[in-house]
């Protein structure tokens, strides 16, 4: 008989009856599996597929986020280029408003300026013409005397100053000129 | 018989038929399933044999393989990564998840995880060259993890409902049985506390060890017919070898995954509000 076969006659008869050293072997060697699995290994990889999962969420997540900002800007851009353009138009309003109030202005001032000068011109005139008119008349009574009494023949120069004659004439035919005019 | 126990092979190589050499000398038995010690006295419980060698070095295997993959994992993950991924994330979800929920079974997923790779392992053991023996086969292996899993769910349950919340759960205490309920309740707590260990640990080590011996016999029939018209049984013997070879490495994955399967369910058991 081989030792195998003693051994299987004298002690394992029954191979349901668990031999001890194989129990605490096999204790042994799942306890090392178990431990690096659990306290190791398997945490490792639950955070790397945390991680992949958050990955592949977290990517969805922000280019919709992404998308949600490039909407919000745009929408803001929009927002202010309706405004710049809004505030040009204002501008330019305004700017046509001064312009034209400046226009006006400008145009009152010289038509201010230009009847000032006209009114000035007019009493420059009129003044000129009075003192035309008084020394002409002046002259002429003058001369009409001086020719008078040449016709005449003697001065009656005291005489028609006297009697005004000269005046009265003179507006007679300032009457008569007013007249025909 | 061979009388060497230094002789590598598991029988007599110089037993053929037709040279008055009987089967019943070459043939699988309990025998096979014992082993000299590597180191120590059989006699004493201080030794050191194949299987022992074996269920460790599994689990350095097991451990070297989820290290080389997991020790710095990445988020986008290389091959070997990829693999055991697929391993580790089919027993989160498609056992753990499935019987437990996600909830109360992401606690247990660890564990889960190493009764169903490490007990793959020792299956495989069977049909590794030079190794060829599957450890589950012996019963000491699934008794310690069938006790694992059964110290487990029993304190789980006291745990989780109290001692007479507990017993009610173990005996499937219910009052609409009326008057069977006495022998319901017996039935129950005996099937329950007793028998699903047994037959937990049981189920693995029976079928590795009736693989085993299927593969023992068409081998040892092989060679022992290689002999005159024998030679034309032992090709259908060695074919028999090939196909049951493959059937064993399918069993092997089956068996750890009812394994683990089981395990769920008890855990699942225990939580569950009773009904």
């Amino acid at each position: 008989m081989s030792p195998l076969v003693q051994l299987a006659a004298e002690e394992a008869e029954n191979p349901l009856i668990p031999p001890i050293p194989e129990l605490v072997i096999g204790l042994i060697a799942f306890v090392i599996v178990f431990g690096f699995l659990a306290k190791k290994l398997l945490p490792n990889i639950n955070r790397v597929l945390e991680e992949r999962r958050e990955a592949i969420e977290g990517g969805i997540e922000k280019a919709e986020a992404a998308q949600t900002e490039a909407r919000s800007v745009l929408e803001q851009y929009k927002a202010q280029l309706a405004e710049a353009r809004h505030e040009a138009a204002r501008l330019r309003q305004e700017a046509q408003e001064q312009g034209a109030a400046l226009i006006a202005e400008m145009r009152a001032e010289g038509q201010r300026q230009r009847e000032e000068i006209v009114a000035a011109g007019h009493a420059q005139i009129e003044a000129d013409r009075k003192a035309a008119a008084s020394a002409l008349r002046q002259d002429v009574g003058k001369l009409a005397t001086d020719l008078a009494g040449k016709l005449v023949g003697e001065s009656l120069e005291d005489h028609a100053r006297q009697s005004r004659v000269i005046d009265r004439f003179l507006d007679e035919l300032e009457e008569k000129a007013e007249a025909t005019r | 018989m061979s009388a060497d126990p230094t002789q590598t092979l598991a029988f007599d190589t110089s037993c053929h038929l037709f040279d008055g050499c009987g089967f019943d000398t070459v043939a699988p038995g309990l025998h096979s399933f014992l082993f000299e010690p590597l180191w120590g006295n059989a006699d004493s419980n201080a030794y050191f044999n194949k299987t022992m060698l074996l269920a460790l070095l599994g689990s350095v295997i097991v451990v070297g393989f989820f290290w080389a993959a997991f020790a710095k994992p990445k988020v986008v993950p290389g091959k070997l990564q990829l693999v055991a991924e697929s391993g580790y994330d089919f027993i989160r979800r498609g056992v753990v998840y499935e019987t437990i929920g996600k909830k109360e079974g992401e606690k247990y997923v660890p564990l889960v995880v190493s009764l169903f790779f490490f007990i793959w392992m020792m299956n495989l053991w069977s049909i590794i060259p030079v190794a060829q023996f599957p450890v589950t086969a012996i019963i000491s292996y699934p008794a310690v993890l069938a006790g694992i899993v059964y110290i487990l769910w029993v304190s789980l349950t006291f745990k989780r409902h109290g001692f007479v919340g507990a017993f009610k759960n173990f005996t499937g205490y219910d009052k609409s049985l009326g008057g069977v309920l006495p022998l319901s309740m017996t039935i129950e707590l005996f099937s329950n506390l007793l028998v699903r260990p047994f037959t937990h640990a049981v189920r693995l080590f029976a079928n590795m060890f009736a693989g085993h011996t299927l593969l023992l016999l068409f081998t040892v029939a092989s060679w022992y017919m290689l002999n005159g018209i024998g030679i034309a049984y032992s090709g259908v013997s060695f074919v028999m070898v090939i196909v049951m070879t493959a059937f064993e490495l399918f069993i092997q994955a089956v068996q750890a995954y009812v394994f683990v399967l089981l395990t769920c369910s008890f855990i699942q058991g225990a939580l569950a509000e009773h009904h």
